[in-house]
């Protein structure tokens, strides 16, 4: 999508600023549609027929300039490319980087169904949701076609999380791609030998491809022979070096794809790219020396535009991280980093439940939010206004303090609802805990510094003892 | 030999893909199909569509209308030997990959931090960063002059460390001369950076004078280049950094900080008397960090003196913030704002502030497994570092030994400096790789 200004969209809308979507004009739907904050479906009067025309100009002009692919079906489809900028701060990125763990096929049945399972469950929560994994690859170590669908029945059996299923081998790609087809699984990879053979597989069972070379002449020849054929749904492997120079260029054509296919828009080449970090396992023999530079390659890689990944290490040191960080790329920068301020219920409060205080930082705020919640601790949250600062920044900067504490009372009628009249603060705020006492009049007790230790504290502080 | 077709065959197939309308068929102009179908237009349909209208280098546009989506397909130009009937595609369409270079107006200032007995220092070597003209490890659009330097960190004090750090330190904790010393000897860290923050009237508000001998005492422990750093609180820095700019005079320190909250003026100046470069430090806020550098200019600190600290804050706590904040700085210096083009250092030792990189278990409940926090922490650093590494950073003040390694390992190679380290693999060996048991 290349659009200056929402006028240029308007122009195709219906023009008669009826609001079915929502908007009270088409000019402001088309606004909304420049940020991609709605999309073209809000405008039902768009699909009469007889707007037809402009519909499909429409749709050709919000087209993201990389082409958006699915992978799998129903709730944890995944869905990758559909980018339209080069850096995050010039809109945002839309489909984070996919995250995939392998399984291979020379497993034993028990252990592979425990990874799988490991892989679909794994969560963590991190503001105010819980992060998940995207997909599983399944490899073909044995390359014997019945190995192969034998493995893949298994895990299909076991996850609904998008499959990836990776041989070279057409007929072994073949006997797991017919018992897992109904998934739309994206089948690995097509390369400069054996693509004939992929290309009819891809056709055959309408599944996404994923087309390898670390020659980029080969791999835009590739990506246009089967778009040519009609396959569009393609996933582009320019070859992930783990070390040394082979990873520095790794690095160059990652960049290179991305810019041509963004900056100067060569639809040939705009495909999702898929980077492969578990080639570090190749080079490394010790598991955590081999489990680190793994999340240094899918850093270097998420950062520079892969749109999904292959990684081996599911220890929770390597997927904590590497999750985090796609979480961090991710977030729309446009997005407030404050929630409001007031008082929030955590479970079933009563009056002589206790009265935490934190800041309108998201971070924070979700931080200990689920702190408390998780840990059932029926309570009341005070959320007051630092201008979105984290509670060491605000109180540091002068954000937190007695005063906007006192306000803050005041004006939610806190008194009202709590009868002990006795606040916890942080204990990054203590430093104000004598003024607020001064400012307010309630008891103030400090608690500890970081909100995952507040079920110790309680244990230790709470009722507190001089509490009438 | 393409395979006749009748209009029957026609009218089957699309009877067969639901085809309801067939409108405005024209062979001079464009062709517009509508088609009801859930799934992508079938190219067996196109090429059927193809060959008997026998166009091949007219535009052929079909859109397929569906309640959700619109899809438009084709290219016919592109299109290999497509005849009707034949589905398998024998060869390869012959294509060029071609993508131009970035062109850039600015440059990054180049800054030389320690000074060698020629220029009246005593340090053994020098350490350059900065001078790019383009983006990080961007050497397709232009070779990056110097790679990223890690600078380790010790205090003046013992202080609390999280369990996988302290191990490495607890031996040093009490003298920052053999901590120093650690850093260089046996981590291998490019230089050395010494926190002053037993400064601080709320820890022990060691005097200046006191602070000033610190600095003696790691000037003779090590021979690298190194950062003085004061304890961050805004009325003591100004004297703390003074005294310890005299005592090092002419060795070409990096000083920290000068910000806005504070007398950076008498930090300038200090720095300029005694011949250091100064580091001009602000939170998260591109406007603040070109005000900052314009005061300086107009302290008359020459360009080559400044370097700056955009702040860090750690992954998963703001890593996005100080990942987007350096990048923009960073372009609008190559495209020209030379406010802001100076070489980038960055307080990677924040990432211990990261509950994950610490914390024994999630306090969530319903979180999965942590793992041990001796794995996790030092992940949190390196992912920390590499990634405002590729946002911009020149200079990381790191804390792991481990984690400053890693980070070293992998920019050198992006930086593409020549390493032993490239083994000779299939790239498409990992499909098959056998993980041992
Ligand atoms: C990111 C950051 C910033 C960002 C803030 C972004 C934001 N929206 O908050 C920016 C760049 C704006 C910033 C600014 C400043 N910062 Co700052 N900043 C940090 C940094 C790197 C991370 C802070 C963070 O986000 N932590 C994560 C959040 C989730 O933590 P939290 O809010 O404290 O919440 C935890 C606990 O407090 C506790 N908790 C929270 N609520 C509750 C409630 C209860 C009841 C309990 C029991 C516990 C609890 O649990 C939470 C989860 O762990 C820290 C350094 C570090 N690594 O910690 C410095 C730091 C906090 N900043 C510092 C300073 C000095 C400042 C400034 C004053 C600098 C300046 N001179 O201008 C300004 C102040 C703001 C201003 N100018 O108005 C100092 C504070 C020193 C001190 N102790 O006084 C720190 C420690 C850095 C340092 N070592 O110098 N900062
Ligand atoms: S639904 Fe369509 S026609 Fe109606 S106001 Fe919105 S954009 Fe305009």
């Amino acid at each position: 999508m290349r659009i200056g200004s929402p006028m240029e969209i308007w122009e195709y809308l219906p023009g008669t600023n009826c609001g079915e979507c929502g908007e009270k004009t088409c000019l402001a739907y088309a606004s909304l549609l420049k940020d991609r904050k709605k999309s073209l479906e809000d405008c039902k009067p768009l699909f009469e027929p007889k707007y037809a025309d402009k519909a499909s100009k429409l749709m050709d002009l919000l087209a993201p300039e990389v082409r958006e692919v699915k992978i799998g079906v129903g709730a944890r489809t995944m869905k990758i490319g559909g980018e339209d900028v080069l850096y995050r701060h010039e809109l945002t990125f839309f489909n984070r980087t996919a995250l995939t763990y392998d399984v291979w096929d020379t497993m034993d049945e028990a252990e592979l169904r425990v990874r799988v399972k490991e892989i679909t469950d794994w969560r963590k929560f991190y503001v105010g949701e819980f992060l998940t994994l995207d997909a599983i690859a399944i490899r073909s170590v044995s390359d014997d076609a019945n190995t192969f669908a034998t493995c893949v029945k298994c895990v299909a059996e076991e996850t609904d999380l998008p499959l990836v299923l990776c041989s070279f081998n057409a007929e072994v790609q073949e006997e797991g791609l017919k018992t897992v087809s109904d998934r739309n699984p994206l089948i690995y990879a097509a390369d400069k030998d054996n693509w004939s053979e992929m290309l009819s597989l891809a056709k055959r069972y309408k599944v996404p491809v994923a087309l390898f070379s670390p020659d980029l002449n080969m791999l835009n020849s590739l990506a246009v022979t089967f778009s040519s054929a009609g396959i569009q749904d393609l996933v582009l492997d320019p070859g992930t070096y783990p070390t040394g120079n082979g990873l520095r260029d790794s690095f160059s054509r990652f960049v290179q794809l991305r810019r041509a296919g963004i900056g100067e828009q060569d639809k040939q080449i705009a495909y999702p790219l898929i980077a492969v970090p578990m080639t570090a396992w190749q080079v490394l023999e010790d598991a955590l020396e081999a489990s680190y530079w793994e999340a240094v390659i899918a850093d270097t890689f998420i950062l520079r535009y892969a749109d999904m990944m292959i990684l081996h290490s599911i220890e929770p040191h390597s997927l904590i991280p590497e999750r985090t960080l796609v979480a961090n790329i991710y977030t729309d920068p446009r997005r407030p980093v404050s929630v409001d301020a007031g008082l929030r219920e955590v479970g079933n409060p009563t009056a002589e439940s206790p009265l935490f205080l934190t800041t309108n930082f998201a971070l924070t705020y979700y931080t200990v939010e689920s702190d408390i919640a998780s840990n059932k601790i029926d309570s009341y949250l005070m959320v007051v206004d630092t201008d979105g600062l984290g509670v060491e920044a605000a109180v540091a900067g002068g954000q937190l303090n007695a005063n906007v504490i006192k306000e803050t009372i005041d004006s939610h009628e806190i008194g009202k609802k709590v009868k002990n009249e006795t606040i916890v603060l942080p204990g990054l705020a203590a430093r104000i805990s004598g003024e607020t006492e001064d400012a307010t009049g309630w008891t103030v007790l400090v608690g500890p510094r970081d909100s995952g230790r507040i079920p110790g504290w309680m244990e230790t502080s709470w009722p507190p003892e001089n509490a009438s | 030999m393409p395979k006749e077709i009748t209009l029957a065959d026609i009218m089957d197939i699309l009877e067969e893909y639901e085809v309801i309308e067939l409108e405005d068929v024209s062979i001079e102009g464009e062709i517009e199909l509508e088609i009801s179908s859930d799934g992508a237009v079938p190219t067996s349909l196109i090429q059927i569509l193809q060959s008997m209208l026998g166009v091949v280098d007219k535009q052929i546009e079909a859109t397929l209308s569906t309640r959700s989506s619109l899809i438009q397909i084709l290219q016919p130009a592109q299109l290999p030997q497509l005849s009707a009937g034949e589905t398998k595609v024998q060869s390869l369409v012959p294509a060029k990959f071609e993508v131009a270079k970035a062109e850039w107006n600015g440059q990054i200032e180049e800054v030389t931090l320690g000074a060698t007995s020629s220029d009246g220092g005593t340090r053994g070597n020098v350490v350059t960063i900065g001078g790019e003209k383009a983006l990080p490890f961007y050497n397709f659009d232009n070779q990056m002059p110097h790679p990223p330097v890690i600078s380790v960190d010790c205090f003046d004090m013992p202080i609390p460390l999280a369990k996988a750090v302290r191990g490495y330190y607890d031996d040093v904790m009490e003298d920052p001369g053999e901590w120093a010393k650690k850093n260089v000897q046996e981590f291998g860290a490019d230089m050395v950076t010494i926190h002053l923050i037993s400064t601080d009237p709320m820890i022990n508000d060691t005097s200046a004078k006191e602070a000033a001998k610190t600095v003696e005492e790691v000037l003779q422990a090590v021979k690298v280049p190194i950062v003085i750093g004061g304890s961050g609180n805004p009325d003591k820095d100004p004297a703390v950094l003074e005294a310890a700019a005299e005592v090092a005079e002419g060795e070409r320190c990096l000083i920290a900080s000068a910000n806005l909250n504070m007398d950076y003026e008498r930090i300038a100046k200090a720095a300029q008397d005694y011949g250091h470069v100064i580091l001009s430090w602000t939170q998260l806020d591109i406007n603040a960090q070109k005000t900052l550098n314009r005061y300086l200019f107009k302290l008359g600190v020459p360009r080559e003196d400044i370097v700056i600290d955009p702040t860090t804050a750690a992954l998963g706590y703001g890593l996005d913030y100080a990942y987007t904040n350096i990048e923009r700085m960073r372009i609008a210096a190559l495209k020209g704002d030379s406010d802001l083009a100076f070489p980038i250092s960055c307080g990677i030792t924040n990432a211990w502030g990261a509950r994950e990189a610490w914390m024994k278990d999630s306090p969530i409940r319903e979180d999965s497994d942590w793992g041990p926090a001796a794995y996790r922490g030092p992940l949190f650093e390196i992912v920390t570092g590499l990634t405002l590494g590729i946002a911009g950073g020149d200079l990381f003040m790191m804390m792991h030994p481990k984690a400053a390694k890693t980070v070293k390992r992998v920019t050198q190679m992006l930086f593409g400096a020549k390493t032993d380290d490239d083994k000779a693999i299939g790239l498409a060996d990992w499909v098959k790789w056998r993980p041992e048991k």
